[in-house]
This record gives C-alpha cells, sequence and structure tokens, in this order.
C-alpha cells in the first residue's frame, strides 16, 4: 500500500484526509502513483500536474526519506521505503508568497 | 419581498451576501473555498440557485465549482461532494481547459506577441469571467487567460474552446496587460441568441453574431495613445464594457484611460469621459432602470491605482455620459486609497436600483437608492476581486 500525504487544500478538494493510501502496481514511480491518486480522486486532475502536459506545477514539490525528488524523472523507481508503505511520499506546496 | 444575494470572489475565498428587498440588514456566508483566489462567481438568469465559480491558485491551478442551492453547498461538476470515488478513470474534466488546435474548427493560432515583441505560446492560467446562458442552466461561458473564450454545455463538466475568437486573424498581434492577457468580459444579448461581445486586455473588444463561431473587433473610435498605432484595430487596454438588457447594443466602456460609448453594437465608439476628475478606472456599469444612466468609480492612474484624493467617489451619469456627478454619501471621504477592479461592481433590478462594489480593501458596499447614498456591507473581507449580484423572488 502507497502512502501520499496531501496539501491541505487537495484534502479539501478530495473530501480526505492527510493521508491517503492507493493501491499501485509495479513498478511504483511518481507517474503510476500519481495515475493511481487521480482515477481514486477525480478532482486532483490537473491540481497536481499539468492535464495536458502531465508535467509537475511549478510550485509543488515531492518529497520522500527526507529527499526532494521533484526533479526525478516520472518513470523513476521510488525508494523501496515508500514502495513497502513505511515511508510516505509528501506532495507539498512551495513557500511562494501568501 | 423580493430578495438580494450578492455573490463576492476575493483574494482568498467566496462570500455569499443576502438580504431581502429593504437591502438594510445583511448575512454574510463564508468564506467559501477558503484560501483560494475567486476570480468570479455568477448566477444563471435561467435557475438563480445555480452558480458558477472560478477558483484557482497559484500552486494548484484552476478549479471549477457549481453550486445548485443558491450558494449552500458547492461541488465540482462531475464529482458531487461526499460522493464516494468511483472506480476507474475520471468521468469529466471540469478544469481542463485545452485550446483547440484542430484544423475543422477554424485557424487557431499557437503564438501571440509578448511583452518584449516577440512572438509567445498561448498557455492556459486561469478563468476571469464566467457568463451563464440567458436560457439554459447547463451552458455557460468562461473567459480566461491567456485570452479565448470557451463554453461547457453540461453544467460546466467539460469545456470546449470557440477558437473563431482566436483563430480570426488579429491574435499575433494581441498582447498581455500588466495584469495577464485575459478575456475578462462576455456580454449576451437577450434580443439575439446568436449576437454576444467580449473584451481582452489588451487586445480590445470583439463581437460574434453567430453564436460564436466567427468574431470580429469593434475597437474602431478607440485612442490609446500608449500603443505604436493609436487607432489600431486591435491593441487597446479596455477594462471592462457594460450594457443595460433592456437596450441591447448601447454599450459603455472603461478602457486604460477614457469612459467610452456605442450606439451600434461596437461598431463606433466616442468618448464620454466629459467633466469626470480622471477618467482612468476600471469598472462601469448601468442602472437597470434608467439606461442612460451609468456609473464608474475614477482611479487616479495607471501608475497609481487607487482612488483619487484619497476620497472613494462613484461617479454617476444620468445623461449617457459627458456630465458626472459625484456621489458621496456613506463613502469615506478621507485616507482612503482603495481600487475597485473591473468586475467588482453589479446592479440589482429591485425598485429603486441598489448598486453594489468591492474593493482592494475588502470592503463591499451597497446603495439602495441608485447611488444617492451608500453603506458597507462588510469591511474587512479579503481584497476583492468581482461583485455580482442576484435579485430574487
Amino acid at each position: 500500500m502507497i502512502r501520499v500525504i496531501l496539501p491541505q487544500h487537495l484534502r479539501t478538494l478530495a473530501h480526505a484526509g492527510s493521508e491517503v493510501q492507493l493501491e499501485v502496481e509495479s513498478p511504483v514511480t511518481q507517474r503510476s502513483v500519481l495515475d493511481a491518486l487521480e482515477a481514486r480522486y477525480p478532482m486532483l486532475r490537473g491540481t497536481i500536474r499539468d492535464q495536458v502536459t502531465l508535467e509537475r506545477r511549478p510550485f509543488l514539490r515531492f518529497f520522500a526519506c527526507e529527499e526532494d525528488l521533484s526533479h526525478e524523472p516520472p518513470d523513476a523507481l521510488l525508494p523501496d521505503s515508500v514502495v513497502s508503505g513505511s515511508e510516505p511520499l509528501l506532495i507539498i506546496g512551495a513557500i511562494a508568497g501568501g | 419581498m423580493s430578495k438580494v444575494r450578492v455573490l463576492v470572489g476575493t483574494r482568498k475565498g467566496a462570500f455569499v451576501l443576502t438580504a431581502d428587498g429593504k437591502r438594510d440588514k445583511w448575512e454574510v456566508s463564508g468564506p467559501h473555498f477558503a484560501g483560494w483566489e475567486i476570480y468570479h462567481v455568477k448566477g444563471s438568469p435561467a435557475d438563480p440557485d445555480r452558480l458558477y465559480a472560478s477558483q484557482s491558485s497559484g500552486w494548484f491551478g484552476q478549479i471549477i465549482q457549481r453550486s445548485d442551492d443558491g450558494g449552500k453547498t458547492w461541488h465540482q461538476p462531475g464529482t458531487p461532494p461526499g460522493e464516494p470515488p468511483a472506480p476507474g478513470p475520471p468521468k469529466a474534466a471540469s478544469n481542463k481547459f485545452v485550446y483547440d488546435a484542430s484544423d475543422k474548427t477554424g485557424k487557431p493560432l499557437t503564438t501571440h506577441q509578448w511583452y518584449d515583441g516577440t512572438q509567445h505560446p498561448w498557455e492556459f492560467k486561469r478563468v476571469w469571467h464566467m457568463e451563464p446562458s440567458l436560457a439554459d442552466p447547463d451552458m455557460v461561458y468562461a473567459g480566461v487567460e491567456d485570452a479565448a473564450i470557451f463554453r461547457s454545455t453540461d453544467g460546466g463538466e467539460n469545456w470546449q474552446e470557440l477558437s473563431g475568437l482566436r483563430g480570426h486573424g488579429t491574435g499575433p498581434k494581441w498582447q498581455p496587460g500588466a495584469g495577464g492577457m485575459c478575456l475578462h468580459t462576455i456580454i449576451l444579448d437577450p434580443s439575439n441568441p446568436k449576437r454576444m461581445w467580449i473584451a481582452i486586455s489588451a487586445a480590445g473588444a470583439f463581437r460574434t453574431d453567430d453564436g460564436g463561431g466567427s468574431w470580429k473587433p469593434i475597437n474602431r473610435g478607440l485612442y490609446s495613445k500608449y500603443i505604436p498605432n493609436p487607432t489600431a484595430e486591435v491593441g487597446h487596454c479596455v477594462h471592462h464594457v457594460a450594457m443595460n438588457p433592456k437596450r441591447p447594443g448601447v454599450l459603455f466602456m472603461q478602457k486604460h484611460w477614457d469612459v467610452m460609448r456605442s450606439d451600434d453594437a461596437g461598431d463606433s465608439w466616442h468618448k464620454i469621459s466629459g467633466n469626470l476628475p480622471t477618467d482612468f478606472g476600471f469598472v462601469i456599469d448601468v442602472h437597470a432602470h434608467e439606461p442612460e444612466t451609468i456609473y464608474v468609480v475614477p482611479i487616479k492612474s495607471d501608475a497609481e491605482h487607487f482612488v483619487l484624493d484619497g476620497k472613494l467617489r462613484v461617479f454617476r451619469s444620468r445623461t449617457g455620459g459627458n456630465e458626472w456627478e459625484a456621489l458621496t454619501n456613506g463613502l469615506p471621504q478621507r485616507d482612503c486609497y482603495v481600487n475597485v477592479l473591473r468586475d467588482a461592481m453589479a446592479v440589482d433590478s429591485l425598485d429603486k436600483c441598489g448598486i453594489y462594489f468591492g474593493t482592494s480593501g475588502g470592503q463591499v458596499y451597497a446603495s439602495a437608492d441608485a447611488g444617492d447614498s451608500w453603506a458597507p456591507i462588510v469591511r474587512d473581507l479579503p481584497a476583492v476581486l468581482s461583485v455580482e449580484v442576484q435579485t430574487l423572488p
């Protein structure tokens, strides 16, 4: 089970808690996790990555295991501890303005 | 007794203000969508309980919200609130605004003029204005940045561009104003469902007479001395356009500088700034029952976006322009330095006509006597981006 932590505004949109758990088939990558997240919460489509290009929105970052994975390729494998569910993938709004 | 419902979009959420026909005691609900920029909220003339809201954020992009109960509850079209997430792919994409690039529907452009004169790709940023159909609650238009017009015929679940606007030929000459290249005004003609007007900063005003298939610039008579050709066909920074629905085709415009009027559906314009102390500004609106009575809020200049001399004054003309009187009763007349943005004024259709506007300081003022006197409904909201009003039975 993959654990994903959402920022506050996306929790509100998704009517979800701070952490959601997703079944994701291997290989577990940023892309496959976001595909699963958007399939379960369609209202989040376009809020994390562009609807058409599927590129990460500029002011969002992906972290796991205290590492910034934002610039990793979308098909790169996520860390083993994320795959095993011992660590979550964090989607974080960049600190930029008010 | 009739009621009014004022729909307020702010930098940090939406608010719904309601009162009976006296308009002296108000209930305030909100913030809805707290923390998000709400560029516009507007109700359907065909079903007053149907509201559409444009919710956006620099972090999370564009969201469309819809209410089917007059603003009590909201949902993203296609994903009703509280409904368990459905398995499988999403059924709707209410925030998916994709510019039309097909050959079949005109000649959509891929670039427009950038600040430095080079060509720049069209990039969707947000919805500035939502205009529900006059007859069908499920049909709604959206004016977006970068400038284009989209239409939904299924209550906001899916959007299609009316690409004839961008494709008619002058698009490569359009360029962003300071606030972005936004399509901010959409006016529907109640006497002719095929006709509508739109305005873009900084391209100008356009009209379609065939339901949005084809468009033409309607900027003859505009003079903008800050552009290379002051009388160019496009390139004018039109801030807002208003029309009394009882007299279609007579249009009033607040341009960057200059207040303008057209009596021929936009084919030609003439200046009606008259005795205004400054004719820079953003809002303009028309009295609901007196089509020659118009309202503006002059702003000091394009360099200083606040009211002149520290005084918040609405100016009213009862003669269709040129002769203006300052309306000050109930408005601050010292140490006031707020702005009033282009979509932040509205009129109700009660007798006497109510006038409403919101400020960058978070006040929403109402006049229940056509502007003779004013009182704040609320004083301390986030900066107000838009104000609309519904007159309810």
